[in-house]
C-alpha cells in the first residue's frame, strides 16, 4: 500500500538498464567464441604437424564429416524451435539401406533415389506425428525411433554390405572449382538456411516458438505446423546425407553413420545453440562443423592417441557450454 | 565470409607442406583399435625388423573397431607422405576408396593380420600368419577333442563385420555341417563381444544363462577368449564348460596353469610384423617383385612364397598352446 505511492515515480535513469554498446552486441556472442576456437585449432594443428596446413587436405578431410554437418544445420533449427531429433543418423542408415536395396533389386537409380529420399521424409513425418500429434517429448520419441530405424536397417541389410555401382561412388571426390562437392553443398545450404533463419518471418517464428511456445501461439504462430515442417525437413536432409555417405563409402551397411546424432548435437552446442531453445544460429553451427573437422583432422595428422583426442573434444564441449550459458545469462535483458 | 578468411590463411601457409624427400622408408601400421594387446606383438615385429633395415615405423589405431573408424587415419597417413600403409582392416569394403587413393599416390598398401575379402584388388599384398581357410576347421577339431565330439557349443566372436572372424566362422559352420565326425556337435548361437572386454564378458555370461546345456565355447578372438576364460574361472565351471579359441599366451597363461582352459591356438603375431617390414623394404628397393609365385628369403622365417591373390603366410599351421608348452612363449 505504501509502496504504491513511492514506487511509481522512481523509474529513473538509475533503474533503467543502459543499452549495451554496439561492439558488445556484435562481439560478445557464442559464435565469436567458436570462431576464436576455430582459429586456435588451425594454429595448434599447424604447430602439431607440418603436414596439416594444406588447403586441399583440409577440404578433403571435411568431406568425412560433411554429411553430419549438413544434418546439424537442420538440427540447429529444431533445437532453436525447442525440440530435438536424435534419429537422423539412424535415418541416414535406413534411407541409404533402402536406396541401395532398391537399386540392387531393380537396377534403377532414379527409382532408388526416390525410395531412399521418400523413406527419409516418411521417417521425418513419423517423428513429427509422435512429437506433435501425440504431444510426446521429442527426446524420448527420437531415441525410440533412432533404435527402430537402425533396427529396420539391420533387418534389410543384415550383416552384409550392399555394393553400389562404380559410377555412383565418390561424390566426395567431385571437385567444383577445386572444392569437394559435399563441402560446397554444406556451404550453400548454410547460406540458404542461415538466410531463412536470420532474415525471414518464418525464421523469427522458429525463435519465438523455442523461446515461449504458448506466447508464440497466442501471437498467432502455428507452432505445430512449424515444428512438423522442421521434422519433415530433417527427414529429407538426413536421407540426402545418408545417400552422400553411401557414395563416399561405396557400399551401405546398417551401421552407416553410427553415433552421428551425438556429433550433430555437439556441432550445434559448440556453435552456441541453446539446448533449451530460442537461441542459436546457423553461422555458429557452420563454424563449429569446421572446428570439429579441423580439430580431429589436426590431431589425427599429428598421430595423437585416440584417448587424447576424446579428452580434447570433451573439454572443448564443456568450455563451450559454460561460455554459451555465461554469455546468454549476461546478455539476458 | 569467415570461411574465406580461414581459407586464405590456410592457402597462404600451404607452402609449408611441400614435397618432403623421404630418405628412410616410412612404414605405418593401422591397427583395428587401441588397447588391444595383440597388436603390440605385431608392432614388435615391425620395430625389430625396422631396426635391422633402417626404416621408420609407427603404429596408429582408432579408438573403436567400427567399420569406418580407420578412414580418417589412412587419409592422415597419406597426407603425412608415408611410403607403406600396413593395415588390419575393420571392414571388408568400407576402406576400398581410401586405399585406392593411397595406391594412386604410390603408397604400398599391405593388409596384415586380416584381409579385405572380396576386395583384394584394393590392396597390393596380404600377410597372414597361417592359411586362414584351415583356421575354422582346426578350431572345431580342438573343441571336439575337448568335449568328446558331443554336445551344444557356441561361438563368441569379435564384431559382426570382422572379416577374418566371419571367414573362420563360416568354415566352422561348414565343418560342423558336413564332417560326419562332428555330427553330435550342435552350434547353438554366435554372439559378438565387439573385441571389448566388458561387452565380451556380458555376452559370455548371457550365453551361460541362455544355454544351460552348453558344453563348449569357441572364441576366435584374443579379447573374447580372455574375457570368457575370466567368466569361467570366476564361476568355477571349467569342468562343465570347455573353452578354446585364439588367444595370446601372455594373457592365457594363468588360465592354462589353473586348468580353466585346457588348450587354445594361435600363431606368432610378431612374425607378421617382421615379414611385412622385410617385404615392404624389399619391394621398395626392387629386390622383391610383388607377383604371385615369387619367392624370397626372410631372416628367421626361411623362404616365403607369394601365393594366390598376393597372400603370404608366416607359418604353415596353427600353434596349439597347452600346459606343456605355454611357458616357451612370451608374446
Amino acid at each position: 500500500m505504501t509502496d504504491q505511492t513511492s514506487a511509481t515515480p522512481v523509474v529513473t535513469a538509475l533503474d533503467a538498464a543502459t543499452p549495451r554498446p554496439r561492439w558488445q552486441v556484435i562481439l560478445i556472442r557464442p559464435e565469436t567464441m567458436t570462431l576464436i576456437l576455430l582459429v586456435l585449432a588451425f594454429v595448434v594443428s599447424s604447430l602439431l604437424s607440418p603436414y596439416f596446413l594444406d588447403i586441399n587436405y583440409i577440404l578433403q578431410s571435411f568431406t568425412l564429416t560433411a554429411e553430419f554437418s549438413i544434418v546439424a544445420l537442420v538440427m540447429t533449427m529444431i533445437i532453436i524451435a525447442g525440440e530435438i531429433d536424435l534419429s537422423p543418423a539412424a535415418n541416414m542408415a535406413l534411407s541409404a539401406c533402402l536406396f541401395a536395396w532398391t537399386f540392387q533389386a531393380t537396377g534403377s537409380m532414379p527409382l532408388a533415389l526416390v525410395v531412399g529420399i521418400g523413406a527419409g521424409v516418411l521417417m521425418g513425418v513419423f517423428n513429427g506425428l509422435l512429437v506433435i500429434g501425440l504431444q510426446l517429448p521429442s527426446i524420448i520419441v527420437t531415441i525410440g525411433t533412432l533404435t527402430l530405424y537402425r533396427g529396420i536397417a539391420q533387418i534389410i541389410a543384415g550383416d552384409e554390405s550392399i555394393r553400389l555401382p562404380e559410377y555412383f561412388i565418390g561424390f566426395n571426390t567431385w571437385l567444383i572449382a577445386g572444392i569437394p562437392a559435399p563441402d560446397l553443398l554444406f556451404v550453400v545450404l548454410s547460406i540458404g538456411l542461415g538466410l531463412v533463419l536470420g532474415t525471414t518471418i518464418y525464421g523469427r517464428q522458429i525463435y519465438q516458438t523455442g523461446t515461449n511456445e504458448i506466447a508464440a501461439q497466442h501471437a498467432g504462430i502455428r507452432t505445430r505446423r512449424l515444428k512438423m515442417g522442421l521434422f519433415i525437413t530433417m527427414g529429407f536432409v538426413s536421407a540426402i546425407a545418408g545417400i552422400i555417405t553411401a557414395s563416399r563409402l561405396g557400399s551401405v551397411r546398417y551401421d552407416l553413420g553410427l553415433g552421428g546424432e551425438l556429433q550433430m548435437v555437439l556441432m550445434a552446442m559448440l556453435g552456441g545453440t541453446y539446448i533449451f531453445g530460442g537461441r542459436g544460429s546457423i553461422l555458429g553451427t557452420f563454424l563449429a562443423a569446421w572446428l570439429l573437422s579441423v580439430i580431429s583432422t589436426g590431431m589425427t595428422t599429428a598421430n595423437l592417441l585416440p584417448a587424447t583426442q576424446l579428452c580434447v573434444l570433451g573439454v572443448l564441449l564443456i568450455i563451450s557450454i559454460i561460455a554459451t550459458n555465461f554469455i546468454y545469462s549476461r546478455t539476458q535483458r | 565470409m569467415k570461411k574465406s578468411l580461414i581459407l586464405g590463411l590456410a592457402l597462404g601457409l600451404t607452402f609449408a607442406t611441400g614435397a618432403f624427400a623421404a630418405d628412410p622408408l616410412k612404414i605405418v601400421y593401422v591397427g583395428k583399435n587401441t588397447g588391444n594387446p595383440y597388436f603390440d606383438s605385431i608392432t614388435g615385429g615391425f620395430q625389430d625388423a625396422c631396426k635391422q633395415l633402417g626404416c621408420d615405423f609407427l603404429f596408429v589405431a582408432p579408438a573403436t573397431a567400427e567399420a569406418t573408424s580407420q578412414i580418417p587415419i589412412i587419409e592422415a597417413q597419406i597426407q603425412r607422405g608415408v611410403n607403406v600403409i600396413a593395415i588390419a582392416p575393420n571392414s571388408p569394403d568400407a576402406l576400398d576408396q581410401v586405399l585406392d587413393e593411397a595406391r594412386a599416390k604410390k603408397i604400398l598398401v599391405l593388409t596384415v593380420n586380416g584381409d579385405i575379402v572380396g576386395n583384394e584388388t584394393h590392396r597390393d599384398a596380404n600377410i597372414l600368419p597361417v592359411d586362414f581357410t584351415k583356421t575354422g576347421p582346426d578350431q572345431v577339431e580342438l573343441m571336439g577333442s575337448m568335449i568328446g565330439y558331443k554336445g551344444e557349443i557356441a561361438i563368441l566372436s569379435a564384431t559382426t563385420e570382422a572379416p577374418d572372424q566371419n571367414t573362420w566362422i563360416a568354415a566352422m559352420k561348414d565343418s560342423l555341417a558336413n564332417n560326419p565326425k562332428y555330427k553330435d556337435m550342435k552350434l547353438d548361437t554366435i554372439v559378438y563381444g565387439d573385441d571389448q572386454p566388458e561387452k565380451s564378458t556380458t555376452e559370455m555370461e548371457a550365453l551361460l544363462s541362455n544355454y544351460p546345456n552348453l558344453v563348449g565355447v569357441i572364441s576366435p578372438t584374443t579379447v573374447g577368449v580372455a574375457a570368457a576364460a575370466q567368466v569361467i574361472q570366476q564361476r568355477g565351471i571349467a569342468d562343465k564348460v570347455h573353452l578354446t579359441g585364439l588367444g595370446l599366451p601372455s594373457e592365457m597363461r594363468d588360465f592354462i596353469k589353473d586348468g580353466t582352459v585346457k588348450a587354445f591356438q594361435l600363431w606368432s603375431p610378431y612374425n607378421e610384423g617382421w615379414l611385412a617390414a622385410y617385404f615392404a623394404d624389399g619391394v621398395s628397393k626392387g629386390t622383391i617383385k610383388n607377383e604371385v609365385g615369387q619367392k624370397f628369403d626372410v631372416p628367421n622365417l626361411g623362404t616365403i612364397t607369394i601365393g594366390d591373390k598376393n597372400v603370404m603366410n608366416t607359418q604353415a599351421e596353427l600353434t596349439t598352446f597347452d600346459a606343456s608348452n605355454i611357458d616357451k612363449f612370451n608374446f
